[in-house]
């Protein structure tokens, strides 16, 4: 371990003195031990509870009894993580990552900004600031960390179509999208399908086209998921897309630093049958990564992470409407995990943001300072320039000291 | 806010919001009594175009490597007025008389002009007299190419005799069935021959320094003609006139009326529709500009997004909606907005005026609504949405479809994770595929 963090060290250093000319060079030292760190954005607003449910607060039940799983050890239930906190059973690989001590839940985490706009909270999450920045914070941060060193695709790389606001802006990226993902996935037909039903020449005409797409009938009148109708699993795009990032970032002179995204969060309704599917994706997706990246796993952070939370208390359908904190992941070789981090808020009322949501304990920004500091060595006074505004604390012991 | 539904049914898609609440028929005659807007002044006449052919020609020049920059000035510079233009119902009656008088990619040669046959023979006449747009298509290099007139020779004229080459119908037929009159008047065989010789002689000068229009007197067939029971001299005027009988005959005025009712209200246009439209027309001697603004007589708003739209449409007001283009594109830029929308036309199987036959693309909901089409268009917009960098989808929404936005759009918009689901969903939903 101590080897690998010194060679990586040397390795930037190196391609920060060389410069431009030193090409091929810059390339060798700063090669395969270089630190790795992956962002993965969950559009749509993760229910945090939900995923690491504070089973062992009295309150958590009289505010949404109908949606908490079972506790530990019970048939469908919570996976435990040391006592007050269980994880989503569909997060197996998470669990497992867990208990190897490197997976880091972090709960009661918010951006700085306070908005429950989907699309302004993105933007500010991805622009790192309290407003729309034309840059994204990683593409700043990935400005200040590659120094001069050139890579043929960029020292970052945007996984899926275009490149996120995260990663948008001076400094040169790479992006990569896999042939055949280049179509809205099947939860957004089946609303397409949906909103075009009573249309007599749309309606049948998205009925058809889907159904010759290979989209079953039960998929399509929402009766069923993929997931129950008993076939073999095909790799689906998240799967795709992470295995395809966790190639390119183990590549020797490849990219460093990746973005990914994933949908399907906004669980204003039915949410108990709902989430299950794309936590399992998020959970798959992460196993792609560890499997893909190899032996560079050991020097990779994940970063998972969501524009707000939702509300502690359950709506009258079922579901959950926009909130404020939630839980993030750290998952990855470098992690110090093995432990739920932040500073648990309470669920009494009073302890509520504005009296409905999980009330922001940690700062989203200090978690990143955090891992762009301590992982890929990012000198910490360029912290203001990565987010701009209000000062942001660097999170310590997120990463395993060398 | 009444308006957007008139905005979409006779323009090509909300673009900003200019809500101001002027009655539908001062909104549509505005447009058509101030001049086109559209200057288009990077591209040259259509003798440009020839001249292009016509070194390539010489030269034996492979891949069309002087015509090609002339087409992709034409095609930049005409889409680019189509995202932006605040004149959209002149724009639509542009492009809804090209279609009318189609010339298509498919026949060779016409890529050399067939941007200036838009700008030429089309444009200036939109607000004028019927007859006045058919003698300018008529007599325009693309029209004469594309139908084969160029080379129909009178088999008694000096050239005749000479070469053993004769008539060509093809001009003829087509100008009687599609372009004026319709079967409907009951024309006869011996009316298309005879009028295929009346056009004899019609043809391009490519030798001369501006190259054009010419009458080949050598070429034009000797002797009166009769079309219709009227007669018509020998020479060049005795097109012109015959043209003048076909562009003002009842018959013509009853099919352009059932085209425009077909275009712009409905697939299956009424009697009473066409007649309102037809006595426009007698009236005012053919005044394309009176039967345009006639149209708001029809346009009720419970009838509103009656009309299906094409590919064409589609694409288009989904990139208006998105307040794309403004800036000039530049011609050999793959991702300049201009480029990105034909690029569309050609995905979603409307490719810009590549019409496969001289009927020019359909006007119903049936040939364009098929499965493949569809999701076609979903997943073409949903890349389209991806790009998006700013703006609340839900504004979007209301700019583009007004009253006609459904409470379940809305909804599912509202419940839409990103900003490109909640647009993919917008420009899914059955009232977006309608104007």
């Amino acid at each position: 371990m101590m080897i690998h963090r010194r060679t990586a060290l040397l390795g930037l250093a190196a391609s920060w003195t060389l410069g431009r000319s030193s090409l091929a060079f810059a390339g060798s030292p700063g090669g395969p031990d270089d630190p790795r760190f992956v962002v993965i954005i969950l559009r749509g607003a993760l229910d945090g509870l939900s995923a690491v449910t504070p089973y062992g607060d009295a309150d958590l039940r009289t505010h949404r009894r109908d949606l908490v799983l079972p506790e530990p050890g019970q048939e469908g239930g919570l996976l435990d993580l040391g006592g007050f906190y269980g994880l989503h059973p569909s997060l197996q690989t998470l669990h497992s990552l867990y208990g190897e001590g490197q997976m880091l839940p972090i709960h009661a985490v918010a951006g700085h900004y306070r908005s429950r706009s989907h699309f302004e909270a993105q933007d500010y999450l991805e622009s790192g600031a309290d407003n729309r920045l034309s840059s994204g914070w990683l593409n700043r941060a990935v400005s200040v960390l590659q120094g001069k060193a050139n890579r043929p695709d960029g020292y970052g790389l945007a996984m899926g179509l275009t490149v996120p606001l995260l990663l948008r802006g001076s400094a040169k990226v790479g992006s990569y999208a896999p042939a055949g993902s280049q179509h809205p996935d099947e939860d957004l037909y089946n609303q397409i399908v949906a909103l075009n039903a009573s249309d007599p020449i749309t309606g049948p005409a998205f009925r058809n086209g889907l159904k010759a797409r290979g989209f079953s009938d039960a998929t399509m009148t929402g009766m069923k998921n993929a997931s129950e109708t008993g076939k073999p699993r095909k790799p689906d795009a998240f799967m795709q897309l992470s295995t395809a990032a966790g190639q390119m970032l183990a590549t020797p002179h490849g990219p460093r630093i990746a973005a990914l995204e994933i949908g399907g969060w906004d669980t204003h309704a039915a949410q108990l049958g709902r989430l299950g599917s794309p936590l399992a994706q998020l959970d798959r997706g992460i196993g792609a990564l560890r499997q893909s990246l190899g032996d560079s796993w050991k020097r990779t952070v994940v970063l998972a992470l969501t524009e707000f939370g939702r509300t502690v208390r359950m709506n009258g359908t079922g579901g959950t409407d926009h909130g404020t904190g939630t839980v993030t992941f750290l998952a990855g070789g470098a992690v110090a995990g093995g432990k739920v981090g932040g500073t648990w808020p309470g669920l009494r009322p009073s302890q509520l943001f504005e009296n409905r949501d999980l009330a922001p304990t940690t700062d989203l920004r200090a978690v990143a300072a955090g891992v762009l500091c301590d992982h890929l060595h990012m000198p910490p006074q360029a912290i203001a320039t990565v987010f701009p505004g209000p000062k942001t604390d660097t999170q310590k012991g997120l990463i395993v000291s060398a | 806010m009444r308006l957007v539904s008139a905005i979409n049914r006779f323009g090509w898609g909300q673009r900003e919001s200019g809500s101001s609440d002027i009655p539908l028929r001062e909104w549509l005659s505005r447009q058509l009594d101030a001049p086109d807007a559209a200057m288009f002044r990077t591209v040259g006449p259509c003798s440009d175009g020839l001249i292009a052919l016509r070194e390539q020609r010489k030269t034996k020049l492979q891949g069309d490597p002087l015509v090609k920059p002339i087409f992709q000035m034409e095609v930049t510079t005409q889409l680019d007025n189509l995202l932006v233009t605040d004149q959209p119902f002149r724009e639509r009656l542009a492009w809804f008389w090209f279609n009318h008088f189609t010339v298509s990619l498919r026949q060779g040669g016409t890529r050399a002009v067939i941007g200036a046959y838009m700008r030429e023979a089309i444009r200036p006449h939109v607000t004028g007299h019927f007859s006045d747009m058919l003698l300018a298509v008529m007599r325009h290099p693309a029209m004469l190419m594309y139908l084969d007139n160029a080379s129909s020779i009178g088999p008694t004229s000096s050239a005749g005799r000479k070469s053993h080459h004769g008539l060509n119908e093809n001009l003829a037929r087509e100008c009687l069935e599609l372009h004026t009159v319709s079967p409907a008047s009951g024309y006869t065989q011996t009316d298309v021959t005879s009028f295929a010789a009346i056009l004899t002689g019609w043809s391009i000068d490519m030798k001369a320094e501006q190259p054009g229009f010419v009458f080949r007197e050598k070429a034009h067939e000797p002797g009166e003609k009769t079309v219709m029971g009227q007669t018509f001299p020998e020479g060049e005027d005795g097109g012109v006139q015959a043209l003048h009988f076909l562009g003002t005959h009842p018959a013509t005025y009853r099919h352009i009326a059932t085209q425009m009712v077909g275009h712009f209200i409905s697939d299956t246009p009424s009697p009473q529709d066409i007649n309102h439209i037809t006595s426009v027309l007698r009236d005012s001697d053919g005044d394309l500009r009176e039967a345009s603004v006639a149209l708001a007589d029809l346009h009720d708003t419970n009838r509103s997004g009656s009309k299906f739209r094409s590919p064409m449409d589609y694409a288009t007001a989904v990139m208006r909606a998105l307040s794309l283009g403004g800036a000039p594109s530049q011609p050999d830029d793959p991702h300049s907005p201009a480029h990105q929308l034909y690029a569309a036309f050609a995905s979603l199987g409307q490719p810009l005026w590549t019409a496969p036959l001289p009927n020019g693309w359909s006007d119903n909901a049936a040939d364009w609504s098929a499965p493949a089409d569809m999701l076609a268009r979903t997943d073409w917009a949903w890349r389209m949405a991806a790009h998006v960098r700013a703006g609340d989808p839900m504004e979007i929404a209301h700019i583009a479809l007004g009253p006609a936005l459904r409470p379940q759009t809305q909804l599912a918009m509202h419940h839409a994770g990103s900003r490109q689901d909640a647009l993919a969903l917008l420009f899914s939903s059955p009232e977006f595929q309608r104007r």
